[in-house]
């Protein structure tokens, strides 16, 4: 056959295989090139859905106005100071913790959210009084729920210890158990809980079954749910973490001293 | 349409079933069943990529050395595949997150390659672009069908939309967790594939072995 043998000729075959490799290139480019506004909306679009969680659940309460007025720093979390490097506007953390450049990997027997890699550097969200205070912090946290990724924000207020809303936007738990971390009844729970006891201590956290009334643990524990043991532990080791010295712990101390 | 052209589109979708009959596919079908949004999202996904390749592949099929057909055939594959991606970032970017990295992964979808291989490699573009479609189709009807029951099962509901009340919500019906697991899709596409095979036995495969009846031997 004539076919054959034009297409066992090197030279030919090698022009053939070009060409449908630069026509390949060719579409590949011009759909990333065409398409990236479009996914780069959406991912705007995502991460402000994401932070519009836990403004709702701010609403209405004393930190309404100040929810309101949010500028976004990147933090660097080893040494608490906020970042001269990095952009809050176009820093993605998720992104970062993938890359071994831009994370740390936490030592196995520290990492109590079980989430294996830290980014260095991480974006918060403050609001400040007339006076230049601090007066609302929002800090992103993720942990292992049972069966999922866990991903939240945690507001506090300036003192960094009353806890104003705790809200997660992304989870994989099962429905009707441990997916009960975003039903509002639990989310109530959260207002007005101490991070720290007088002692500067870490203490807040998810009990393993109810707290009770008017006791010590009620300052700074939630009921844990039903059921979902895993998950509320999941929840109660991811604040730990986050809240610890490996978190945002050095920030923190930094935003106490009025450095922040 | 001839009938050779109608054959092409018709014969994937339960006859030449890819994934009952050849059992192609199964991967990306366990992984993306949990809810019926993303059984059919991608599904056309797969089933654009299908025909698409199997176009292209049917067009240069004749100027294609020998040596090099695999791997020209997976850069056109793997093209589509790049292109369908960021059409769903761009525009069904919700979805897409969910889907995470099995959309990209059709690249390795054995129906993909097997149909470019097996198919559009020896016949003309139209023939070619319709048996992609048709297997697409074959695999999305799978796909449906397990997406659909997981679904139901797994969460009470189709689309999002509830049909059975949860006794979490206050209703009666309790969730089957293992439907929200991998394995319950390996049950339900056996489930399906016995059920094929008792309409149509001459799907069942030939045994390679018989197993030695030793009952009958001894008695002898």
């Amino acid at each position: 056959m004539a076919e054959s043998t034009i297409r066992e000729r090197p030279v030919q075959a090698l022009m053939m295989v070009l060409g449908v490799a630069m026509v390949c290139a060719l579409l590949v480019s011009v759909s990333a090139v065409k398409l990236r506004p479009h996914y780069l909306a959406n991912l705007e679009a995502y991460r402000k859905a994401q932070l519009e969680s836990i403004l709702s659940a701010l609403s209405g309460t004393r930190y309404a106005a100040a929810a309101g007025n949010l500028e976004s720093r990147v933090v660097e979390l080893d040494s608490g100071r906020y970042s001269e490097r990095l952009d809050a506007a176009t820093f993605d953390a998720r992104k970062a913790a993938a890359n071994p450049d831009e994370s740390m990997l936490i030592p196995p027997h520290r990492d109590i959210a079980g989430i294996k890699r830290r980014e260095k550097n991480a974006t918060v969200f403050l609001a400040r009084d007339a006076n230049g205070d601090v007066e609302l912090i929002i800090l992103p946290v993720r942990g292992s729920g049972y069966q999922s990724p866990l991903y939240g924000y945690l507001a506090l207020a300036g003192d960094t210890s009353t806890v104003a809303a705790l809200k997660f936007y992304e989870q994989g738990d099962t429905p009707g158990m441990g997916a009960r971390i975003q039903s509002p009844s639990w989310e109530a729970l959260w207002p007005g809980k101490q991070v720290y006891d007088d002692g500067g201590a870490l203490k807040i956290g998810v009990a393993r079954g109810k707290v009770t009334p008017g006791s010590m643990e009620a300052s700074y524990m939630v009921d844990g749910i039903s059921g979902a043991t895993r998950t509320s532990q999941g929840v109660h080791r991811l604040l730990r973490f986050w809240l610890g010295e490996f978190g945002f712990g050095p920030y923190l101390e930094r935003v106490r001293r009025g450095e922040g | 349409m001839t009938n050779r052209y109608w054959s092409a589109l018709t014969t994937p979708l339960i006859g030449e079933n890819p994934i009952t009959l050849q059992i192609l596919g199964i991967c990306s079908a366990l992984a993306v069943t949990t809810a019926l949004d993303t059984a059919l999202v991608m599904s056309g996904a797969v089933t654009c990529v299908l025909a698409l390749s199997g176009a292209s592949v049917s067009m240069v099929r004749r100027y294609l050395p020998r040596s090099v057909r695999i791997i020209v055939q997976i850069t056109i594959i793997a093209s589509l595949v790049i292109i369908v991606d960021q059409v769903l970032k761009a525009f069904a970017f919700e979805i897409s997150r969910r889907l995470s990295v099995f959309v990209g992964l059709i690249v390795t979808n054995c129906i993909v390659l097997g149909r470019a291989e097996g198919f559009a490699m020896r016949h003309g573009v139209l023939a070619s672009t319709l048996d992609g479609i048709g297997n697409g189709l074959g695999y999305s009807f799978i796909l449906l069908l397990v997406g659909a029951v997981r679904e139901l099962f797994g969460h009470g509901s189709l689309l999002g939309v509830q049909i059975f009340w949860t006794t979490a919500q206050g209703g009666a019906f309790d969730p089957l967790q293992l439907m929200l697991l991998p394995p319950s899709a390996f049950f339900i596409i056996g489930g399906i594939i016995w059920f094929i095979r008792a309409k149509r036995p001459e799907q069942v495969d030939r045994s390679e072995f018989k197993i030695r009846d030793e009952l009958q031997e001894e008695r002898r």
